[in-house]
């Protein structure tokens, strides 16, 4: 389909199930642009500690939606090699997030205690991120059920890595992961994304990860049978969406230098999902594009900072969001794709005979 | 044969046990477990200190978020023949039949922290704070800063909760009186993150404020941190006053630096309380100073900046 077209065209051929999440996103753009020309403003002001940093909307979407990009892009992997999703995410950030903190608080905060915190978190997450993996993998138990354990169970056991209330560091190195980095201007939350996005470009630039996880995806076995060890794939994307886990865990309590078991990233495990299909992948796995997702996720907090900016009351911001991912979604989907795809179809034939008469 | 030996030995079991129970008050606790939250970790800790067996207690504890736990565990306080029940309820509805139960069976119920929904005959006493009293004296203590015009962000907890009704009515009825201005009211479900996400909306707008009213420390962490970043000043001599509640030994802290003005007390400390209750009925005196719902509500206070001290912090200071 559409080879016949040729030439400017060729990107949306390649990327076609990026149009829909693009389009939205403009749309989300022109509609606040139209209802305040004010609302993408960016100004450069001086923080309490007297250094310089950007602030306006468009900051604010894009730092405010750093954790939910990390998390798209880790569900991406597992979405494309299990045909699932993992609905443990924000516990699992939950667990990453006390870990940080329990290793900070276990003496005088320096550069090295904060790296071997985040080394530790990291760690910590991806044996989790194993746990399901091995679930799903090698016990081939459906990811939305294998992945209900821990979404069960995690932020008690962030709780008990707690012990009890909402443990709180007094630090400028954790500060500045969450926050700005003295002299900066630019978020840190919004730089710590983009390594994660060059990390995984790396990734699938210089290794066939990408590959095997889309062979996974399609077909199991006929994957296996060509030698591609499925289990391990599997496996692979799960502890990789680990990491991810664990990078946002930090991201989110180095905000505010905080850790709450029970209110940590809540509800983003359906946000992280979400941000994957509004991209254009399928939820039941094979071809993937990450980008998608990530944009996905832009949309998503795009939408919560617009309906803020309205005054729309938090308590109805989901239902508005809803009624949005409800369109986007059933654009997204194949039956309606196909009715444009035969729409488009018949034009061009339609044209072609008006050229031959 | 071995039926009857392990009849006579279930028999002398009991007596045993019973002849345990003869040295001290028997009573068991119901509570919900430490790990909802900092005020029930504070709250659970409390009763533990108080009722122990130093202080003359055998005690017997359940701590469950259910209702229909709660209640059986009740049920099996009751047969195991308590002198006394201390109950802070996961609902409000559906203790009737236990509290009857009980009160046939000659145990004196005392409630904590939450009210049922009951008749006041079926407990002695009610333990609770009042969570419209928080709210009043916040709003009471941000009235008497005589600032020139109140424009507030309200920060909300979740919704029909007890403790954001309560915080939530003062303010409102100064928003109706026309003396403070709404600038925003957004709930944040008790999320830290959501707080700074709103008002950091509420800068981007660029309306102006003076006054945050959050209804608790996390959340107004969180709006503290959109000030920061947005270089807003807060606190003592700051542009913004920065008001939170629960009485976090951090937020204190935070007080007493002069970042935050004030941090209004949920008391989660009931068990003193009680148990001189206890000790007065043990002595065969009454219980006095109750109201009509046989309630005795908690002092609590607020913290101003200017007057906290350290002391304060070690005594009234949740968590570490």
């Amino acid at each position: 389909m559409g080879k016949t077209e040729k030439g400017k065209s060729s990107f949306f051929q390649k990327n076609s199930q990026l149009l829909v999440p693009l389009i939205a996103l403009m749309l989300l753009v022109i509609f606040n642009l139209i209802r305040d020309p004010g609302f993408f403003s960016i100004e450069l002001v001086n923080d309490n500690a007297g250094n310089p940093v950007l602030q306006g909307n468009l900051i604010s979407i894009l730092n405010g939606a750093s954790e939910l990009a990390i998390l798209a892009m880790g569900m991406t992997l597992v979405t494309a090699a299990s045909g699932g999703q993992d609905i443990s995410v924000g516990c699992l950030a939950a667990i990453a997030g006390s870990v940080f903190i329990k290793v900070l608080k276990s003496g005088p905060i320096t550069p090295w205690l904060v790296l071997g915190g985040v080394a530790a978190c990291c760690l910590v997450a991806m044996c989790f991120g194993a746990f399901n993996g091995t679930l799903v993998s090698v016990f081939r138990v459906q990811p939305m059920i294998a992945t209900l354990i821990l979404f069960t169970c995690g932020r008690s056991i962030a709780y008990w890595i707690n012990g009890g209330a909402t443990p709180t560091v007094e630090s400028d190195i954790v500060k500045a992961i969450g926050g700005f980095i003295p002299g900066f201007p630019i978020p840190a939350p919004i730089l710590i994304v983009v390594l994660m996005g060059i990390f995984f470009a790396l990734l699938f630039r210089f290794t066939t990860l990408s590959m095997y996880l889309q062979a996974v995806g399609i077909n199991n076995n006929a994957a296996r049978l060509n030698g591609i060890n499925a289990v391990g794939v599997k496996l692979l994307a799960f502890v990789l969406l680990g990491l991810c886990c664990a990078v946002s865990g930090v991201i989110a309590t180095g905000r505010l230098q905080l850790v709450n078991h029970e209110t940590l990233l809540i509800n983003i495990e359906m946000d992280a999902i979400l941000a994957v299909a509004i991209g254009g992948n399928s939820l039941g796995g094979g071809k993937f594009k990450m980008i998608g997702s990530v944009i996905g996720a832009y949309i998503i907090q795009a939408l919560t900072v617009t309906l803020y900016a309205m005054k729309v009351s938090s308590t109805d911001v989901k239902a508005y969001k809803a009624v949005v991912i409800i369109l986007l979604v059933v654009l997204g989907s194949p039956v309606v794709k196909r009715w444009f795809g035969s729409m488009r179809n018949k034009l061009a034939v339609a044209g072609s005979r008006k050229e031959a008469a | 044969m071995k039926k009857l030996v392990i009849l006579v030995l279930a028999i002398a079991l009991m007596l045993v046990a019973s002849f345990a129970i003869a040295d001290g008050i028997k009573v068991g606790i119901i509570n919900n477990p430490p790990s909802e939250s900092g005020y029930r970790a504070a709250n659970v800790l409390d009763f533990e200190t108080v009722f122990s067996a130093e202080n003359g207690y055998e005690v017997l504890t359940y701590y469950s978020l259910r209702n229909d736990e709660q209640l059986s565990a009740a049920r099996q306080f009751i047969n195991d023949g308590v002198d006394y029940l201390l109950i802070s309820a996961a609902e409000t509805t559906g203790w009737d039949a236990v509290l009857q139960d009980a009160q046939e069976a000659g145990v004196t119920v005392f409630l904590f922290d939450r009210m049922i929904d009951c008749d006041p005959s079926l407990y002695a006493a009610a333990v609770v704070s009042d969570m419209a009293v928080e709210g009043e004296t916040a709003v009471n203590w941000l009235l008497a800063q005589n600032l020139e015009v109140y424009n507030v962000v309200h920060i909300q907890g979740a919704m029909g909760s007890d403790a954001q009704l309560g915080r939530t009515g003062a303010l409102e009825a100064q928003f109706e009186a026309g003396t403070m201005n709404k600038v925003v009211q957004q709930t944040a479900t008790w999320d830290e993150a959501e707080a700074k996400r709103i008002v950091e909306s509420v800068i981007n707008s660029g309306a102006d404020f003076n006054v945050i009213y959050a209804e608790n420390d996390g959340m107004a962490r969180g709006a503290v941190a959109a000030l920061d970043e947005a270089g807003i000043t807060h606190g003592v001599n700051g542009k913004v006053i920065v008001m939170g509640f629960d009485c976090n030994k951090w937020a204190l802290r935070e007080v007493l630096a002069g970042n935050w003005n004030y941090d209004g007390q949920c008391s989660p400390f009931q068990a003193q309380v009680i148990h001189e209750m206890i000790q007065t009925l043990e002595n065969g005196g009454e219980i006095e100073g109750l109201n009509e719902k046989k309630q005795i509500i908690s002092v609590e206070r607020g913290f101003d900046a200017s007057e906290i001290t350290e002391d304060d912090i070690a005594t009234y200071g949740l968590g570490d």
